[in-house]
């Protein structure tokens, strides 16, 4: 009687085994011995999907695996899944964290394992790590302020991202930093998540409220892409507006003269570089502690470094 | 004396209208550019995606249900769109009529898994919740994807001031009130929800109504999010997260009752402005980002508190 029903759970768990089997065999790379991990923060944003293809393509090159999971953005979920790497025998761990105040579990992880822990894009505040590989979020966002004062003067607003968020905090602040150099002064400071559409509707909404603003500052591209469509065509012309990250998307708009800057970040360099150092450890050979990759304002000027 | 008679039945009808009212008046005096024509415009198209995934959230939960899924099967139906005519090259009205498909296939597994497979409403849009979003992920590669000319003018005006969401908005509201009000379906989705059991005594094939429910709630969010990806001629990997909520908190705002049997398309509706308001004028009155979450949380509170103790006070 409970027969049929007994094989269809089981052939139900074996198709799901085997699909786990077949989609974890795709975020592996091909050949060699030393197995890493690379724990992102979240594959829903383009600039870390650039992230692990630079560092997928370092893996192939250097002849090692490389098993990717994502967190999905949970700070938690990560911390688990470097427990879970750091029982599978890698040579190496590779962090990029949700949140550099809270990655201290999972490098306690890696640490008690005797793991070499690499920290990507975002540091770990307290732990353990061999190598940290990073842009200065902080310089970019003073960067990015003296860019737009450079380019406008008067009234700006600056679309923040997800609040408390370390990106956030940390472009926010090098933006404050760097707004005493021009002639620039903010009126508005509003958050819009990261996320284009929210980008579009509250850009719509400030500019009710400020109809005279002449510049835009967005912690991300997807925000300041968001804010050029709330500008239609006042982007690039009356309204100047600096993202952040260099998307393949940003760097369209700032070729299409909508974006007059991005400060890009080079995430592909970012990935590239945290194997390199990850294998080194891996290898037991000596590693470089802080790899700088530099953040580079692009303008139309030097687009064409940036564009592949 | 008619007048104040039927403005005061039109209130009791709604509670969350006096609640809209309430926030349109109070943000009319602290913030001078709110009650212009331009912003109130704008308004109507930001609450539009919402509203309509709420619309179809409206007919889930009449009839006793839920639907997580909404935000993700929109970021999905809108991806296939821009995929297919991006990538695989089709014409934009059929990669459009593909993405709306994709809603509706959504909404049909949804449906069959919790008719056929008797899985709670939650579980089986929970996990249609993941596995739409990773399949935005697997179609766009984790990239925006630009959207075809015809999604892109959804997002568009039409004069200055008739903009194409807020079209859309109306006649999906039309759409709404429709279904529920002068069809079977909609008739039977208020007697499932007032008691399933009933229903299916009455005569009423209540797995069949479950599936075009939740295939009306799949293809409601597939317009939902072509009208996300026009307003920005991409659809985005991440476009959508947790707007299910945000449609849940309209239908709930509207007055409908989340055990089912009672919801009307007017409450969406006002639910659904009620939360671009709130949004619209916490952005001009500069409140700090780390609070505006706390406000809206308490007006969503409020709003559904007034509307509980109206309906004491009437009865």
């Amino acid at each position: 009687m409970d027969f049929p029903r007994k094989v269809a759970v089981a052939a139900l768990s074996a198709s799901a085994l085997a699909l786990t089997a077949a989609c974890g065999s795709g975020a592996t790379g091909s050949g060699g011995d030393v197995t890493i991990g690379l724990a992102v923060s979240t594959l829903n944003n383009p600039y870390f999907v650039e992230l692990k293809q630079g560092a997928e393509e370092a893996a192939a090159e250097l002849g090692v695996k490389l098993t990717v999971v994502d967190a999905q953005n949970d700070a938690t979920n990560q911390v688990n899944q470097v427990q879970t790497f750091a029982t599978q025998g890698l040579k190496a761990i590779i962090i990029n964290p949700v949140d550099s105040k809270q990655a201290t579990p999972a490098a306690k992880a890696a640490e008690n394992a005797g793991i070499p822990l690499v920290a990507v894009d975002r540091s770990v505040d307290e732990g353990k790590v061999v190598s940290e590989v990073a842009s200065d979020n902080v310089q970019g966002g003073s960067l990015a302020a003296i860019e737009l004062g450079r380019a406008t003067s008067g009234e700006v607003v600056h679309l923040q991202g997800i609040p408390g968020a370390s990106a956030s905090r940390d472009r926010g602040r090098g933006f404050e930093q760097g707004l005493n150099s021009g002639g620039i002064k903010v009126v508005a400071s509003q958050p819009a998540d990261f996320d284009r559409a929210k980008g579009l509707d509250v850009m719509t909404n400030l500019l009710q409220a400020n109809a005279s603003i002449k510049g835009v500052f967005a912690d991300n591209d997807e925000m300041a892409l968001g804010a050029i469509k709330a500008l239609g065509d006042k982007a690039g012309t009356q309204v100047q507006v600096v993202g952040f990250d260099g998307t393949p998307d940003g760097l369209k708009a700032v070729e299409d003269g909508t974006m007059t800057a991005t400060i890009a970040q080079q995430p592909k360099v970012l990935g590239r570089k945290a194997v390199e150092q990850a294998v080194k450890a891996a290898k037991g050979e000596a590693v470089q502690q802080v790899v700088d990759v530099e953040v580079k304002v692009v303008t139309k000027k030097n687009l064409a470094e940036f564009k592949k | 004396m008619t007048t104040s008679i039927n403005a005061r039945k039109v209130l009791s009808d709604n509670g969350a209208l006096g609640g809209l009212l309430v926030l349109v008046v109070a943000l009319s005096v602290l913030a001078p550019s709110f009650l212009s024509t331009q912003n109130l415009l704008n308004v109507g198209v930001q609450a539009a995606v919402v509203a309509v995934l709420a619309f179809g959230s409206t007919f889930v939960i009449v009839s006793g249900g839920i639907d997580l899924s909404v935000g993700s099967v929109a970021a999905l139906s809108a991806m296939v769109g821009a995929w297919s005519s991006t990538e695989a090259g089709l014409p934009g009205p059929l990669a459009l009529l593909l993405g709306l498909a994709t809603g509706v296939v959504a909404g049909l597994v949804n449906g069959a898994l919790v008719s056929y497979g008797r899985l709670p409403a939650f579980i089986a849009t929970l996990a249609m919740l993941s596995v739409a979003r990773g399949l935005t992920l697997v179609v766009s590669q984790g990239t925006p994807l630009a959207t075809p000319d015809v999604v892109s003018e959804l997002g568009s005006n039409l004069t200055p001031f008739l903009p194409v969401p807020l079209l859309v908005m109306l006649v999906f509201f039309g759409l709404t009130a429709f279904v529920l009000t002068r069809t079977y379906q909609g008739r039977a989705m208020y007697v499932i929800g007032g008691n399933e059991e009933a229903a299916r005594l009455s005569g009423i094939d209540v797995r069949k109504q479950k599936l075009v429910i939740y295939a009306l709630s799949g293809l409601f969010a597939a317009v939902a999010g072509m009208l996300l990806a026009g307003r920005l001629a991409s659809a985005g990997p991440q476009a959508a997260v947790g707007y299910e909520l945000d449609a849940i908190a309209a239908v709930v705002i509207g007055g409908a009752s989340l055990s089912g049997g009672v919801g009307r398309a007017s409450g969406t509706l006002i639910g659904a402005l009620v939360l671009a308001v709130l949004r619209n004028g916490l952005n001009q009155l500069q409140v700090s980002p780390f609070w505006q979450q706390v406000v809206i949380g308490v007006v969503i509170a409020l709003a559904v508190l007034l509307d509980t103790l109206r309906r004491r006070s009437t009865r």
